[in-house]
């Protein structure tokens, strides 16, 4: 039992956690000290003790550096206490962030998808297409999101289309060359078989090359949610009206809100963690449907 | 309106297509035709973009067509050479940090295949976290300047350098292990002449990775506040002036160093994997 626990990943994992959090509240106390201990001046208070002294440090209102349960006292209270419709609610400015995510998602792999296919049938657009669209990943499309969300708000699109528009830039490439390779990944063999068979393109298509890259999309789908969650929330940087994880961060900025931030980048990455999560589950299900893995 | 740019443009297009197919069709193996057509097709964008925008008098604060953008960058060179100084000072103190410290972590938590199990699952999860989002908190610690940003970017590229670093170290074969054991090769000896050169590939991939979420990191921290220079600070604020055609020479000048930046690392990347297969079959 133990043993299995020291070679498999859980124990490890833990530890390596666990260590994490004793350097972060050691951190927390060696930042957030030089102001206690002028507050501490300032109120007269003299040889505090070590151990009163580090919780004073742990709790701070506007701390360098928040403990952890401090955050999580912050996700907790703004999610769970507040109303779900309120401006105050994590929860709130939560689902913003998750439904301009999942439609540039759903947009952005339709995209990638429909690239793929064309440049598999099209020699030219192969040709054409391809370095083009890895040009466009080295240039910092973020950079531009501030001007999407202007822009296309100087027409009237504004809320979550600008943002969907940015994640799907972020999240077709992963899913063009994926499923580049995931097409092209039928052997000469299995193509022969088909040919003798009499198949037309489509047959093919439908028969061999996409159920042979069904694997490809998931992993390129895996690294395309995480990105787009990405997009949406430095979209939401350039609309502070708009609400979203972004905006908290924003805001937190300005108002010196640390804990604040900290509450909105937990929620960010535990959302992009159960996002990835969830494309996983459904890998899983589908393959395991198509008798690919068992 | 101006129908004639618009049909124009479109012709452009379909007369381009047709040429590219016959370059593909034709001479579809050469080199020539392997660098002319996208070349093509990527002039074929500008007119496409240029006919349309002006054709159909799109608004400039949508879209301002090449030639509006092409004018502005020439007459604001001084201002983007200071903006793109400030931000890739940040952008390569930051790269070599991150990289750096990557490639060290990995190295030691080689050694420990505890630590390896223990840091890689968080060292993925981290990946696909959000990590731009310190920002602003990097901003509060290190002040407004460039150490701020480069921060970002240290912790933007610090993961996957670590993550595809302990990848390659294990990509060496165990018969070249093997055969290093019974020359009683020490470790350091292992290091530097099989599992280094095998774990090149996967190095050079996070360095490519990593030179695009650079640019990104270091832009985009710029947004929670700077002094008054830099490529994100001067997007952000001329956005909110709606000056479009300065923030697209920016974004221009962006666009080149990323591709240049990026460029480089798989120029250097081809003189230092030569043996690799992806290299020698031609296609990197």
């Amino acid at each position: 039992m133990i043993a299995r626990l020291w070679h498999g990943n859980t124990l490890p994992v833990l530890i390596v956690v666990a260590a994490i959090l004793v350097f972060w509240y050691a951190m927390a106390v060696h930042m957030n000290s030089p102001w206690q201990e002028r507050m501490n001046a300032r109120a007269e208070l003299e040889n505090v003790p070590f151990t009163e002294f580090a919780s004073q440090t742990w709790a701070q209102a506007k701390p360098l550096l928040p403990a952890p349960h401090q955050i999580l006292g912050e996700v907790w209270k703004a999610t769970i206490e507040e109303e779900i419709t309120s401006r105050r609610s994590l929860a709130y400015h939560s689902w913003i962030t998750l439904s301009a995510t999942l439609l540039g998602f759903a947009f952005g792999t339709l995209l990638g998808i429909g690239l793929a296919v064309a440049i598999i049938h099209n020699e030219a657009s192969d040709r054409s297409l391809m370095p083009w669209i890895i040009a466009s990943q080295t240039v910092p499309i973020l950079a531009i999101a501030p001007m999407v969300v202007v822009g296309l708000g100087a027409v009237g699109v504004t809320g979550m289309v600008p943002k969907a528009l940015i994640s799907m830039y972020l999240s077709f490439f992963p899913v063009v060359v994926g499923m580049v390779k995931g097409l092209r990944s039928p052997e000469q063999i299995q193509l022969d078989l088909m040919a003798t068979y009499n198949a037309n393109d489509w047959q093919i298509f439908t028969k061999l090359r996409w159920p042979s890259a069904i694997p490809f999309l998931f992993a390129s789908m895996r690294v395309g949610i995480a990105i787009s969650l990405i997009g949406a929330v430095v979209g939401e940087l350039s609309n502070a009206a708009g609400g979203g994880l972004g905006v908290r961060l924003l805001t937190g900025s300005y108002n010196g809100q640390t804990i604040q931030i900290w509450a909105a980048l937990l929620l960010a990455a535990a959302l992009a963690a159960t996002l990835v999560a969830l494309v996983g589950v459904a890998e899983k299900i589908v393959l395991r449907r198509m008798g690919v893995a068992t | 309106m101006n129908p004639q740019l618009v049909i124009g443009a479109l012709l452009f297009w379909v007369a381009a297509w047709a040429l590219n197919e016959y370059l593909v069709r034709r001479h579809g193996a050469s080199r020539i035709a392997g660098f002319a057509v996208p070349v093509i097709f990527g002039v074929t964008l500008l007119v496409l973009w240029e006919g349309l925008t002006r054709g159909l008098a799109v608004p400039q604060v949508l879209l301002p067509p090449p030639s509006a953008i092409w004018e502005r960058l020439v007459n604001s060179v001084p201002m983007l050479w200071a903006d793109f100084q400030q931000t890739f000072k940040a952008v390569l103190a930051g790269y070599a940090i991150g990289c750096l410290s990557g490639f060290g972590v990995a190295v030691l938590v080689d050694r420990s295949p505890f630590l390896k199990r223990g840091l890689l699952p968080i060292g993925n999860f981290v990946s696909a976290l959000p990590i731009i989002g310190i920002a602003p908190i990097m901003v509060m610690w290190f002040g407004f300047d460039w150490p701020s940003k480069a921060a970002v970017v240290v912790a933007m590229t610090f993961f996957p350098m670590l993550v595809n670093t302990v990848a390659g170290l294990n990509a060496a074969g165990s018969m070249e292990r093997d055969l290093m054991r019974t020359y009683a090769s020490p470790w350091l000896t292992t290091l530097i002449k099989l599992r280094l050169p095998a774990a090149a590939p996967f190095i050079f991939n996070a360095l490519k990775i990593n030179s695009t979420l650079a640019l990104i990191g270091a832009i985009v921290a710029e947004f929670f506040g700077t002094p008054i220079v830099g490529m994100g600070f001067r997007i952000s604020t001329e956005v909110g002036k709606l000056a479009i055609d300065l923030v697209w020479a920016e974004i221009a000048v962006a666009a080149v160093a990323g591709s240049a930046f990026y460029g480089l690392i798989a120029l250097i990347e081809r003189a230092v994997t030569f043996w690799h297969p992806s290299v020698r079959s031609g296609r990197a």
